[in-house]
């Protein structure tokens, strides 16, 4: 872990209008650098991050919870640093990764929900009923005591999802959260993705997912090429891909 | 599919009943059978555990047979053993035995959350704290266990069915190593995604940030 030596004054107040910010942010996997010169504010409602395979944006994604440390630069959650405050940058910043199977920790469906407010402390009543909240709303309330590994692959998803808003994150990072779905399913996490009221920046390789987004990055060799409105950024990857 | 029962809804008294408070009978249930090894005793515990999980707790009967069929080879190897040793009676008395605790233990399973299993669990750890284990870390291994059983399961059997589609055989101890190689590359990856997931939703938040580095 990155130690800072403490500053004069005490630790800065989190300040939500500046969201995610990634200052000269690097990425190096050993000698390997997948992510380089990196300047960005992220403060729209939804940012669509796009790019071919091995681009580099799962490793971004990453970064922007501290998942993964920057090795070299600073990324900040509403002014407080990844590597220094990373249990409340985590607590701001929900992640949902593309593989539901990984991320259901617990077998039964609402015991894997209430896991996150068991590590924030939330008392049991409280628990029961949000988890039973936003189990209703993703239409698993019938499903609470069955077992995770028998919903279907949509469910789970949408059970992955449950599982890291009931946390009432500030904002969410998902990495192709429906590359493993059929049609209708990857829809209606689509629509749940739209539905949110959290800032949401989404890794996609399904551009449709991007319609009504604000701000559209594309990723390419590690770096930043295109970020712009979904219609141009979309129209730069696909000509960026047309050379290849 | 899994050999392991889980958590049945349900409102009956013995559901309602503290998962300690059944543990803990589970626990004096063994001792009994042990420390009298008689068979009307065994023939007893058995009847009473039937009692208690259809009975009382309504629980399918086909959940508790398919308790029973997972240990089956088991129970008759364990039955034709003991016979040719020790006689019939000591086989009545030894198979009498393991089922009644089998049950028992499905029905306590199958009554209680695992949340609240592994709540215990954490409780009785507790006094480990003193040498530094963190009582926390256990619960969850357990429901991470239980949890990853049926999928690492599922994945074999999807490796198994990728490898007959081209053409496989499994047969033989080369076989398993087919299987068991991708297999293992399949739950090595899931269990980092696993572990940056467990990350993600603050499993460090209970505890001083640990000094875990990854990237
Ligand atoms: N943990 C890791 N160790 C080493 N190299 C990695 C690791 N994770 C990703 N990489 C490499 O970094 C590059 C970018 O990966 P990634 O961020 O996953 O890209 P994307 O999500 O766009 O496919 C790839 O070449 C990948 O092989
Ligand atoms: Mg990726």
């Amino acid at each position: 872990m990155r130690r800072r030596r403490p500053g004069p004054r005490a630790e800065p107040a989190a300040d939500p209008a500046r969201g995610i910010e990634l200052r000269g942010v690097g990425h190096s996997y050993g000698e390997r650098t997948v992510l380089a010169g990196l300047d960005l504010q992220l403060t729209e409602h939804r940012i669509g991050v796009i790019g071919a395979n091995g681009s580099g944006k799962s490793t971004f994604a990453r970064l922007l919870n501290g998942l993964v440390q920057p090795s070299a630069g600073q990324v900040l959650v509403d002014g407080l640093d990844t590597a220094t405050q990373l249990r409340a940058v985590r607590r701001r910043v929900g992640f949902v990764f593309q593989d539901p199977d990984a991320q259901i920790v617990h077998p039964t469906v609402a015991e894997d929900v209430a896991y996150g407010l068991e590590n924030q402390g939330v008392p049991p009543a409280e628990r029961a009923e949000r988890v039973a909240a936003v189990l209703e709303r993703y239409g698993l309330a019938g499903h609470a005591d069955h077992p995770a590994h028998l919903l279907s692959g949509g469910q789970k998803q949408l059970l992955a999802i449950a599982g890291v808003l009931v946390m009432r994150p500030a904002r969410i990072v998902f990495d192709e959260p429906t590359t493993l779905l059929d049609l209708v399913n990857a829809r209606r996490v689509a629509q749940v993705v739209a539905e949110l009221q959290q800032q949401v920046v989404v890794v996609t390789h399904q551009l449709d997912l991007l319609d009504g987004f604000d701000r559209v990055l594309v990723v390419d060799c590690g770096r930043v090429v295109a970020d712009d409105a979904p219609a141009p950024a979309v129209a730069a990857y696909l000509a960026l891909m047309a050379g290849r | 599919m899994t050999a392991l029962a889980l958590y049945v809804r349900g409102t009956s008294p013995v559901h309602r009943s503290p998962a300690g408070l059944k543990l803990l009978a589970l626990a004096g249930l063994s001792v009994l059978l042990f420390a009298v090894p008689t068979v009307p005793v065994a023939a007893g515990a058995l009847a009473a555990v039937l009692a208690v999980g259809v009975v009382a707790a309504r629980l399918p009967v086909a959940l508790l047979a398919r308790q029973v069929r997972a240990v089956w080879v088991w129970l008759v190897a364990l039955a034709v053993v003991t016979a040719i040793v020790g006689g019939v009676a000591s086989a009545a008395l030894v198979t009498l035995r393991l089922l009644a605790l089998v049950l028992a233990a499905a029905v306590v399973t199958a009554t209680s959350r695992v949340s609240e299993l592994v709540a215990v669990v954490e409780r009785l750890c507790a006094p480990l704290r003193l040498v530094g284990v963190r009582p926390a870390r256990i619960g969850l291994l357990i429901a991470l266990t239980l949890r990853f059983i049926p999928l690492v399961a599922e994945r074999a059997d999807r490796v198994r069915e990728a490898q007959a589609a081209r053409g496989g055989t499994v047969r033989g101890v080369r076989a398993l190593v087919t299987l068991v190689v991708p297999l293992l590359v399949q739950v090595l990856q899931l269990a980092h995604t696993t572990a940056e997931a467990l990350d993600a939703r603050g499993a460090d938040d209970d505890e001083a940030r640990s000094g875990r580095m990854r990237g």
